[in-house]
């Protein structure tokens, strides 16, 4: 017997027992027989066209040709209810197939843009990147060079999801295929910001932070694409500054110069960075403010770089009741003592 | 999360009046409205944002693709009532160098 006919003999069953004692566990069967249908696809003008047979047969003389015929306006009904269904069997198969490549791609991203931070006896370097959706708009890549100089680049592209993450991998790549001697701050930034201007969409834009730490000299330079400041932590003093950077956004204006800054760094000083996704933090009483964020950084300040930065964060997703809404990136790089 | 979004023509000047937040939800909506209206020739655009309680860098992205459009029809651009955490927005990311963000009404100005 095929699952049709078994279908029609169960209805039929059910369909009698109801008729018979107008019982709750015939209803109840009648429940589950329409989650059996709807696992093998039946259509529901199917079970109307079964329920009119069985009853022409049940009850040839009262069911006249009248009564059949009614069926027909019914039956024609449940036809657009079933395209729809089945449509809506489709959505739901795409939006499946549609989440296991988001998946793969969050992976391969993962892979794609993969960083390690670097080990050096002078320094200590923290830094967490988490997603607000499963791909992640912010970006950071640690490079050491041969003369004893570790450069960082932090970047949020504007716009969330697959297209930023998109974007990213490119200036990736771009910035991976620069030659070592144009790896300055500001030639970074000035080559990237070309590449940028020619291959994105009109309203996206990239934000970018590149420094370059000299170890021998302990000096900072960097230059800056309109990102989000990055914070100075004076051990001596043990107050913050804010690092001072102006440049506009990458891939706005094909010509853009950008300014080179410098820092000393002396012992136990912290350069902190960040992406928007930390000052823009929200909670029910409005966004943290810089102090709220400085007075977290002072109370892990005895801890080492990936203990901040990763309490930072926990405290911070707290205050956010755990649901974040933006790509959130804290980086901290501070000479040892 | 709502938004409203207000266009007046005055004689030659799009005055656009934006007002509730601009996030990646809201976003879409604003750029479908107001992007058609920057591919005009000569056009003159006025957005204020004085109502605005909320933007977020996409809401950023979306006055970026105004400007970038207005400024290949050769038009003007412009954008008033900016609250000081936007301008802050404006500043951080050096679009205060290059989009006239002054907070003063048209015709208040010299």
């Amino acid at each position: 017997m095929d699952f049709r006919q078994k279908l029609e003999s169960k209805y039929r069953e059910i369909l009698t027992n109801y008729l018979a004692d107008r019982s709750e566990q015939a209803l109840y069967q009648g429940q589950k027989l329409s989650r059996n249908a709807i696992e093998r696809n039946i259509p529901p003008e199917e079970i109307v066209s079964i329920h009119r047979n069985i009853m022409a047969e049940m009850f040839p003389e009262k069911f006249n040709d009248r009564m059949q015929e009614s069926f027909d306006i019914l039956l024609e009904v449940m036809v657009a209810y079933g395209f729809a269904y089945r449509e809506h069997q489709n959505l739901k198969h795409i939006q499946q197939e549609l989440r296991t490549e988001m998946e793969i791609a969050a992976n391969v991203q993962k892979t794609l843009l993969g960083t390690e931070i670097p080990c050096k006896k002078d320094m200590d370097i923290g830094a967490i990147s988490v997603p607000a959706k499963h791909m992640n708009g912010d970006y950071f890549n640690f490079v050491e060079d041969e003369n004893n100089s570790v450069s960082i680049a932090i970047a949020d592209v504007i716009g969330k999801g697959l297209p930023a993450a998109l974007c990213m991998s490119m200036i990736k790549y771009a910035m991976d295929s620069l030659p070592e001697n144009r790896k300055t701050p500001t030639l970074v930034l000035e080559n990237l910001n070309r590449v940028v201007e020619q291959n994105v969409d009109l309203t996206m834009f990239i934000t970018m932070f590149y420094g370059t730490y000299h170890i021998d000299h302990h000096i900072f330079s960097y230059a800056s694409a309109g990102h989000e400041p990055g914070l100075f932590y004076h051990a001596e003093t043990q107050t913050f500054s804010e690092l001072p950077a102006k440049g506009l956004l990458l891939g706005i204006e094909k010509n853009t110069k950008y300014r080179k800054y410098e820092k000393e760094v002396m012992p136990g000083d912290m350069i902190i960075l960040m992406s928007d996704g930390v000052t823009e933090s929200r909670t029910k009483e409005g966004f943290i403010e810089r102090e709220e964020l400085l007075a977290l950084i002072e109370k892990n300040i005895h801890l080492k770089a990936q203990n901040i930065v990763q309490n930072v964060y926990k405290e911070l997703e707290k205050l956010q009741d755990f649901q974040l809404r933006d790509d959130f990136t804290l980086i901290i790089l501070r000479r040892n003592v | 999360m709502n938004i409203n979004i207000d266009v007046n023509h005055n004689q030659n000047i799009t005055e656009v009046t934006v007002g509730g937040e601009i996030d990646v939800y809201t976003a879409p909506e604003l750029k479908k409205e107001l992007i058609p209206l920057s591919e005009k020739d000569n056009v003159e655009m006025i957005v204020d944002l004085s109502g605005v309680s909320y933007m977020d860098s996409t809401g950023l992205g979306v006055f970026v693709g105004l400007f970038k459009n207005v400024r290949a029809h050769d038009g003007q651009f412009k954008i008033i009532g900016l609250s000081s955490r936007l301008k802050r927005l404006f500043e951080i990311t050096g679009l205060a160098d290059i989009i006239d963000i002054s907070t003063k009404m048209e015709g208040e100005k010299k």
